[in-house]
């Protein structure tokens, strides 16, 4: 079966600076890839350039998604084809309702209207299994949300756009225990029901709990230093990331 | 590479550009300027009662003697010498839209003022450059006892004595100098007296349609609610667009009685050759209520901020208003809140957005007198500006005489920013939907409470015409 994505060679840089050197990565249709590594290392970086935003700067190397090369396609666009990008941090947009936001994002994608009674019933489903009460649908986009609700609104996101690949970056960061399970629980149901494609990045294991992982890939100083299956995870969990570090780095 | 870029455009206003040929065998003019012959003959053709004739001579002589103001956007390009301040389209006004001549009643199709008579409104009255050719009252509330006409008449009818205890009371023709030239050639506008207790369920609603190049509209709106009654008034402004100055200088007077509630909703909409010096002022007894809801779309330089006096114990007031300033365009808005009476309150809630090298400048003042004790004042006001070019400005001002009042300000001036809008886009949507989405979103606090058909139209033109590309 074909790549859904490739990533070859890619070089980025931001404001100038170079931060990913020469970046491969291949996921296939309903994988979960894990991205692991220090901070600063350019994990976020991927995750932006492969969304494409603006801000990045792609110098050399290309993104192919499907077999099709996308490396200098508007954000927008690659929405379309089915990429996700789970914020960091979620931006605030007073005055549009998430509820209205998420259906309007879903008719962009189709270009069908959708019908109010069926999205309802859809939103409502995808609520309460993030345990979210159904009054967050009329509420102003992540406005006045703490940093727990933003995470789960990604999530919400997701389940309602069903990409086919998602990028989840670093949104089990700054949760508590039970917003994590949440998280992973939604995570899971994209995984199972939709066939999703993940891209995980994570500096902890708890969201990982219960899903199953297929590739783990280490990133160090903007080059792919490591690349094993779900155990490298543990590994790295006992281990830490000293062992890729040059000595330089390590002062 | 060449990357796509999209940008919020002006305020699409030419679908209020059609006009057709004004012949000079259909309307009477006056020659422009502005003299006591000139005043006269106005006086004269409206057959004004004495007092009235004195009262524009009086005007005239204060607008001679008042400067002009200084302090907000440049009116050097208004010359009173080339505005023509009378002109009346020669036919009677009506109540049947089938007598309406058909250049003027086509006119007003093509703005939706009929039909949104058939559908929701309980009265009508159009106004076609300085007179109504039109207005007209349904039944129902006509038989509660509530008067709609337009104020000509109603200076010779049973209202009369009414109308020379308030007119020009709350706005003086001292006040300034375009209230004194209002008050020396005003023409045209409604009255309405809605009698105590009377609650008008549907609205009523004047159009003002400035259509003679170089002339001015000067419609004086006079509206009384008795004690205890309700009214919700909405007021619709247009032009099309030429290239020489026209000034708009109304005049609303409200007077809102005990425990009685006025909604007051204006979407203003002037072509951007209009100079729109505005006056607009309600007066509150005990426990009344007072809603001001505006929208500012047009105009080239706008003066506005209508102004409430809360007299009465536990009178309140809210202004809410959305003001959008494209290419060309400085508009100075805001409102003002007076309050002199214990327990009173006011609210000032205003979006302002500019663009393309717009200047939208913020202006309110909330004074809290001796006497006002316990009252409450709370202030917020938001800009946006789409681009570099574009400018806003904040000016509040706030004078509190009491220890005992509560008073509060929030003021907050921003741009669009890109994270945002690669936020929106990275769930499918095109750059011109995220921007417009956040520009509405913007405005939306404010858009959700003008009536509903002015609220779809802007977001309309907030979102038309956005793709441009750039290299």
């Amino acid at each position: 079966m074909a790549d859904l994505l490739n990533v070859k060679d890619l070089c980025v840089s931001v404001e100038e600076k170079g931060i990913l050197h020469g970046i491969n990565l291949s996921v296939k249709r309903g994988e979960t890839h894990v991205l692991m590594g220090p901070n600063g290392a350019g994990k976020s970086t991927l995750g932006n350039a492969i969304m494409g935003n603006p801000r990045y700067t792609v110098e050399s190397g290309k993104i192919l998604f499907e077999g099709e090369d996308i490396t200098e396609e508007a954000v927008d666009k690659r929405a379309r084809r089915g990429i996700y990008l789970s914020f960091q941090n979620p931006l605030e947009v007073p005055g549009v309702t998430l509820g209205n936001f998420i259906r309007s994002a879903m008719e962009q994608r189709s270009g069908k209207r959708i019908r109010l009674w069926d999205f309802k019933k859809e939103m409502k489903k995808a609520l309460e299994l993030l345990h979210m009460d159904p009054s967050y649908a009329e509420r102003d986009l992540n406005v006045g949300f703490s940093g727990g609700e933003k995470k789960k609104a990604e999530i919400l996101q997701l389940l309602m756009l069903k990409p086919a690949l998602a990028i989840l970056d670093e949104t089990d960061s700054g949760l508590d225990v039970d917003a994590v399970r949440t998280v992973s629980e939604g995570v899971e149901e994209y995984q199972k029901s939709m066939d999703g494609a993940l891209i995980i990045i994570t500096h902890a294991t708890r969201i990982l709990e219960s899903l199953k992982v297929d590739r783990t890939h280490i990133i160090v100083n903007g080059r792919m230093e490591d690349e094993g299956d779900a155990s490298l995870v543990d590994r790295i969990n006992q281990e830490g990331f000293e062992r890729y570090m040059t000595p330089v780095s390590k002062v | 590479m060449a990357r796509e870029r999209t940008e919020v455009n002006d305020i699409d206003r030419s679908i209020y550009d059609f006009r057709y040929e004004e012949k000079d065998s259909d309307f009477y003019k006056i020659k422009e300027g502005l003299d006591r012959e000139i005043v006269e003959e106005i006086s004269e053709k409206k057959k004004d009662p004495a007092w009235m004739r004195d009262f524009r001579l009086r005007s005239l002589e204060i607008y001679n003697e008042k400067s002009i103001p200084t302090w907000g956007p440049p009116i050097d390009g208004l010359d009173m010498k080339n505005i023509v301040t009378y002109v009346k389209p020669k036919t009677k006004m009506t109540a049947d839209w089938d007598e309406v001549p058909k250049d003027i009643k086509e006119t007003f199709d093509k703005l939706g003022i009929p039909q949104a008579e058939r559908k929701s409104l309980a009265g009508v009255g159009a106004q076609y450059d300085s007179e109504l050719v039109y207005h007209n009252l349904q039944e129902e509330a006509a038989s509660k006892g509530v008067v709609y006409t337009d104020l000509e008449s109603a200076l010779h009818g049973p209202y009369a004595k009414m109308i020379e205890e308030h007119f020009m009371h709350l706005v003086p023709p001292t006040d300034h100098k375009f209230a004194a030239l209002h008050g020396a050639v005003w023409s045209g506008g409604s009255f309405v007296y809605v009698p105590k207790g009377v609650s008008v369920e549907i609205p009523l609603q004047s159009y003002f349609r400035l259509n003679a190049p170089g002339a001015g509209q000067f419609e004086h709106t006079l509206i009384i609610v008795d004690e205890g009654a309700y009214l919700h008034f909405i007021e619709g402004c247009s032009a099309p667009k030429y290239n020489i100055a026209n000034l708009h200088a109304g005049c609303v007077e409200l007077f809102v009685g005990k425990n009685a509630h006025l909604r007051y909703s204006t979407i203003e909409n002037w072509s951007k050759n209009m100079y729109n010096l505005n006056t607009k002022r309600a007066i509150v007894a005990e426990g009344g209520t007072m809603e001001w809801v505006s929208g500012s779309f047009g105009s080239h330089v706008s003066y506005l901020y209508p102004m409430t006096i809360l007299n009465g114990r536990g009178a309140k007031s809210e202004f809410t208003g959305v003001t959008f300033a494209g290419h060309g365009q400085n508009l100075d808005t805001g409102a003002k809140m007076v309050h002199n009476a214990e327990d009173t309150s006011s609210y000032i809630n205003t979006r302002s957005i500019s663009k393309d090298g717009g200047v939208s400048t913020y202006r309110s003042s909330v004074v809290i007198g001796r006497n006002a004790k316990n009252a409450k004042s709370a202030v917020s006001c938001q800009s946006l500006m789409l681009d570099s070019d574009s400018r806003s400005d904040t000016i509040p001002a706030m004078d509190v005489r009491t220890q005992q009042a509560d008073v509060g300000h929030e003021a907050r001036i921003g741009r669009i920013s890109d994270d945002a809008v690669f936020y929106l886009m990275s769930r499918g949507l095109s750059e011109e939907d995220a921007r417009a989405m956040i520009v509405s979103g913007f405005a939306d606090t404010v858009s959700k409470e003008l009536p509903l058909e002015y609220a779809v139209e802007m977001n309309n033109l907030i979102r038309l015409e956005m793709v441009g590309a750039i290299g």
